[in-house]
């Protein structure tokens, strides 16, 4: 009845040390995707670039008078808003290596189970940091008036810290999705409206009673006015603490989410 | 059981909701052979080799791999075993030694280890050429033997190859039947899956061909062949109503096997072709015309046509496979 034991290390959990090592790795292979395929960070800043100076030079002058005005009030809400689009990518790419097997491989291999998702989540940072210094650049070359560059750094900071808490949901869309064009499709249904229904674009006194109601919870409005605080003006403090709320909120329900989901998929 | 079996399951069961994958599986490869698993799509195999590899949980029965249960000692398992999946298990945008390279960090060995072993399987491979191109621009061979390599990385005791040559063409297929030659003249114990005979005769050393989630035979090449016949003749005559006479001339000849009338024609496996001039005599004397005579080795298809007394079914079983999960 006993079969040939093969002499194995025995390891139950794999230690932190170990965990983050792989963490790193799966890392490390995103970035290597990036260096061979540098297209990519170029893709990902079309798009805000395009919306910062639609928004400035088309809107501007209407929404605050003057397009100088409305660069120091939006840029806060477009760097926010954007932050928010591309933690979409992190599900699409998890997607992607389900469908193709990659997780298979990875499966079949004594590492930590949740390495690479935390992997490519962690990576993907590179990604935000990246954009909020291509828009941060062109806003200054329009003529944005930067509060104090210690804002500007730990603006980057707090985006990361939210990103890294709201990608979750994008990594279960990504865990329960069946193709990358339904993360998608999913993801731009619910961060469309999540987030121009809030103060990223306009003041929200504006707004209808019920409208304004939703815009005042609404977390993309606190990431807005956190990054409106640091960046050009307003207050800093109360924002940034309903950020970290929100942040901490949405990772306790969607990272255990995620990784159930993730964890039933290898069924 | 033996003390010495690398791989044993005993009822291993697989349900995806209504479908029934893998049905009370009894196998076992003894350490440093190859156990070829020979099925058609949609039999099993890959459900069979993912549990083994301890990517999923069996519904039903247990499973030891190197002596420990792929359930509750999964972490022990993986620390042993490789897999060679049907689907790429290679990031297409990394060159092959960056694929390597990759899972030699994963597996936490220092840099210098990991770049040292990934030169040494790029040669193993004959991949040396193509180090520092991207997975993407590898032909079909070089992309299954770079994927086997990355299955190789952390020296695997026991290795799972799931059907490793589907779509090669037939030197790629010769060049990957040497390279895991070379991993069992090493000790290394291989599950293989495939659905070519031919495969699994001249790599394993014994092998169980399984169909809707059973196996339905099990012994060595050999014995298999004995069974079955490692070449199979069909034998079609001009005129529909001398089928029966047919028949009865070749089962004459070959006593231990059955014939199969199917489509106006005969089909039998055989081991010994040295009879093919006395059959050919024998249908000659009864003045019997044939539209075809051949013989050539068997397939899958005659194998299964042999076994069962039907054929392979090319149904959407891996499909719905797929969807259940």
């Amino acid at each position: 009845m006993t079969a040939a034991t093969i002499e194995a290390p025995v390891i139950h959990r794999p230690g932190l040390g170990a965990t983050v090592s792989q963490v790193l790795s799966m890392a490390w292979r995103q970035m290597v995707r990036i260096k061979h395929n540098p297209f990519e960070l170029v893709d990902l800043s079309l798009s805000p670039i395009m919306f910062l100076l639609l928004f400035v030079y088309v809107f501007g002058g209407q929404m605050a008078g003057s397009t100088s005005d409305y660069l120091q009030y939006v840029l806060g809400g477009l760097i926010a808003q954007n932050a928010i689009f591309l933690t979409m990518y992190t599900g699409t790419g998890i997607n992607a290596d389900l469908r193709k097997g990659v997780y298979d491989r990875f499966r079949s291999l004594p590492i930590a189970r949740s390495a690479p998702l935390a992997g490519k989540i962690f990576a993907d940072m590179f990604k935000q940091v990246w954009s909020i210094v291509v828009m941060l650049g062109l806003g200054l070359l329009m003529g944005f008036e930067l509060r104090t560059v210690a804002g500007a750094f730990l603006a980057a900071l707090v985006l990361v810290v939210f990103a890294l808490a709201i990608s979750w949901i994008s990594v279960l869309m990504g865990v329960v999705a069946d193709s990358e064009e339904k993360v998608q499709i999913y993801a731009f249904v619910i961060i469309m409206p999540l987030t121009f229904t809030s103060s990223a674009f306009v003041d929200i006194n504006t707004m209808p009673g019920f409208m304004q109601a939703w815009a005042k919870v609404n977390p993309v409005t606190h990431l807005a006015d956190t990054m409106r605080g640091l960046l050009s003006f307003g207050p800093i403090t109360e924002p940034l603490m309903w950020t970290f709320v929100w942040a901490a909120g949405i990772f306790a329900v969607t990272a255990p989410l995620a990784m159930r989901a993730y964890k039933r998929k290898m069924v | 059981m033996s003390q010495d079996n690398a791989i044993e399951t005993e009822g291993l069961t697989k349900h995806f909701g209504d479908l029934v994958a893998l049905d009370h599986v009894d196998l076992a490869a003894r350490t440093g052979t190859v156990l070829g698993v020979l099925g058609p799509n949609g039999a099993g195999k890959t459900t069979m080799v993912r549990m083994l590899a301890t990517l999923s949980e069996p519904t039903a029965g247990t499973a030891r791999v190197g002596g420990y249960d792929i359930v509750k000692d999964g972490a022990q398992v993986r620390t042993f075993i490789g897999l060679t999946g049907q689907f790429a298990g290679v990031d297409e945008l990394l060159t092959g030694e960056e694929n390597l390279r990759f899972i030699g960090r994963l597996l936490g060995m220092p840099t210098r280890d990991a770049k040292a072993r990934a030169r040494e399987l790029l040669a193993q491979f004959n991949l040396s050429d193509a180090a520092e191109k991207p997975a993407k621009a590898y032909s079909g061979g070089m992309r299954r033997r770079l994927d086997l390599a990355a299955s190789l990385v952390g020296r695997p005791r026991i290795l799972f190859l799931d059907e490793p040559t589907t779509g090669l063409d037939p030197r790629a297929r010769g060049e990957l039947w040497g390279l895991v030659r070379g991993l069992v003249a090493d000790g290394t114990t291989v599950l293989l899956t495939t659905q070519y005979l031919e495969e699994a005769d001249q790599l394993a050393h014994e092998i169980a061909v399984i169909d809707h989630g059973k196996v339905i035979a099990t012994g060595t090449p050999t014995q298999l062949k004995a069974k079955i016949g490692g070449q199979s003749l069909r034998i079609q005559p001009e005129e529909h109503g001398q089928l029966d006479t047919v028949r009865d001339l070749v089962a004459a000849r070959f006593p231990d096997l059955e014939p199969v009338v199917e489509a106006g024609a005969i089909t039998i496996g055989v081991n010994d072709d040295g009879i093919m001039p006395a059959l050919a005599a024998d249908l000659r004397d009864r003045g019997i015309a044939l539209t075809e005579f051949h013989l050539g080795l068997s397939s899958l298809d005659e194998v299964f046509l042999t076994l069962t007394g039907r054929r392979t079914e090319t149904d959407d079983a891996d499909e719905t496979e797929e969807a259940a999960k």
